[in-house]
């Protein structure tokens, strides 16, 4: 029997900044306010601290993607690690978990800090508007093929694979809605929101259409922040303050073609084959799920998620969601519960885990979900971008 | 119309970003196996031959999926405009992303039949498609 090394590691400790549509603080403070959190949240000094990643590494392209990468927390917390690790190159946004699991299962060391930032808000505010493209900067790598034809921002890809899933699955502008009123519902409930005033189906089919078939309220909302999670050996774990969260499974592959023009599931993006590894790593099944936190960079994805988790049937999401009380937090399967990057700001999937975390330690207040959940299932994507993970509370 | 953002030229690219200018949509071949290999790679997955070279193909595909942009992302960009993944005929793992151009974007369907044609842009013709009329 396969021993599978993620469960030999366990969440200890989470921390965010202040999110906000502006910050008065450095990018640089804000990830030092998450990683002190999530140290102080797990019991960890930072002597304790032995080993540093995040996702995808310092881009100082002034785009706010990503400022801070790990040789600036390290050397602004001083830390002494035994490994680190920041890059892009990974099975989407959880890349920097996976590798800690691995540097951790290789006796590189036992409690990582692994942290998100985002200072996209701040950077919009400039001259740089969007992400993708520079006017007299020729675009090299996978971009190439889209830059001469006007794709300034991944929602006109994510639009691409999005109409083709409405095409084939027959959902209904009133279906998607309920994932971006749901989640606004949630965000009411957190005071952490960027975006509180709940919004109604009319409010959502009202807001002006980006690309077809996506709406600006299918559309994640730029922030600065950042986040941090503390990943730490098993047996470390469980002498810490807080009841070890396990990694319990992971999804990491990448079986599909690597190519933002050439993925062979478009409509599903590269998430089937990565859930079904996460699943063959455990005995639990989609029914012992009690909240997910699927990834909703658009809305889109997370309709893809409750499909590709085994949620529901292939194009049967829009039946789940429909009318929006399955997904709500009385629900049978409440997703997004502090309102995801839809509402409460794009940390990029590192915000999933902070809120998966909280619900799990009984911590989300208003937004707790009722009956002490104890399994999360957690996404990121993004085209050939995806991975999962499942997260059990000791 | 907005300037056009250009891509970076390599060894690889040069033959699809340059042979409109005869008015050829180039795609790499395997010359073993001819299976097409986008994007050009030196290498074929199928036969794992290494003689790949670009070679015409008939410049006819049908749409896959498309969008019809609104969003006005940089100032004076002309809206709406159609974004799309074009499938050659020849080989239906080939997609081209492209706009598609001659045609009123709520006249855009998918699988529509659409046909190459280019647009000249400093040293470069850039792919577009439009749909093939009757």
């Amino acid at each position: 029997m396969t021993r599978f090394a993620e469960k030999d590691t366990a969440i200890t400790g989470v921390g965010m900044s202040d999110v906000s549509r502006g910050a008065r603080k450095s990018a640089l403070a804000l990830t030092i306010d998450a990683c002190l959190e999530a140290m102080a949240d797990a019991g960890l000094t930072r002597g304790d601290v032995d080993g540093i990643a995040t996702w995808p590494g310092e881009r100082a392209d002034g785009s706010g993607f990503s400022p801070v990468g790990c040789a600036a927390v390290q050397d602004a917390l001083r830390l002494e690690v035994g490994w680190y690790a920041g890059g892009g190159e990974a099975p989407g946004q959880y890349g920097a978990l996976f590798n800690a699991i691995g540097a951790i299962a290789a006796g590189l060391c036992r409690n990582v800090l692994i942290f998100r930032t985002m200072y996209e808000a701040t950077a919009r505010k400039a001259a740089y508007a969007n992400s993708l493209l520079r006017e007299g900067q020729r675009q090299a790598g996978p971009f190439a093929w889209y830059a001469p034809y006007y794709t300034y921002a991944a929602a006109l890809q994510q639009a691409l694979f999005f109409n083709l899933y409405v095409h084939k699955s027959g959902i209904t502008p009133e279906q998607v809605g309920q994932v971006a009123v749901n989640q606004r519902r949630n965000a009411a409930l957190n005071p952490k929101a960027i975006y509180r005033t709940p919004i109604s189906i009319d409010d959502y089919l009202a807001s002006p259409i980006i690309a077809t078939p996506l709406r600006l309220y299918d559309c994640d909302v730029p922030i600065d922040g950042a986040a941090a999670i503390v990943v730490s050996r098993m047996d470390v774990a469980r002498g810490l303050r807080n009841p070890p969260i396990r990694i319990e499974a992971i999804g990491s592959s990448m079986r599909y073609r690597n190519s933002w023009t050439q993925l062979d599931a478009l409509d599903t993006q590269a998430q089937p084959k990565v859930a079904e590894m996460m699943w063959s790593r455990t005995d639990l099944k989609p029914a012992d799920v009690d909240i997910a936190q699927l990834y909703d960079g658009f809305s889109f994805h997370t309709i893809n998620w409750l499909e590709n988790f085994g949620f529901c049937e292939r194009y049967e999401a829009k039946h789940f969601i429909e009318g929006g009380t399955r997904i709500a937090l009385g629900g049978a399967l409440p997703v997004n519960t502090g309102g995801g990057a839809l509402s409460a700001g794009r940390l990029h999937a590192y915000g999933a885990v902070h809120e998966a975390c909280t619900q799990l330690w009984g911590r989300a207040g208003a937004r707790q979900v009722k009956g002490g959940p104890q399994v999360c299932a957690t996404s990121t994507s993004g085209g050939p971008l995806a991975g999962a993970m499942l997260l059990v509370r000791d | 119309m907005t300037v056009r953002i250009l891509p970076a030229i390599d060894k690889d690219n040069e033959a699809f970003w340059t042979w409109g200018r005869e008015g050829r949509l180039a795609i790499h071949r395997c010359a073993d196996c001819l299976y097409y290999v986008h994007p050009p790679v030196p290498f074929c997955p199928e036969c794992e031959g290494r003689t790949i070279a670009p070679q015409a193909v008939s410049g006819r595909g049908r749409i896959v999926t498309f969008t019809v942009n609104h969003k006005a992302w940089v100032p004076d960009l002309a809206v709406p405009y159609v974004l799309a993944l074009v499938a050659i005929d020849e080989q239906e793992d080939v997609r081209i992303a492209c706009n598609i151009v001659d045609c009123a974007p709520e006249e855009v369907r998918f699988d529509m039949p659409v046909e190459a044609c280019f647009e000249a842009c400093e040293d470069l013709w850039v792919p577009l498609f439009r749909p093939v009329r009757a």
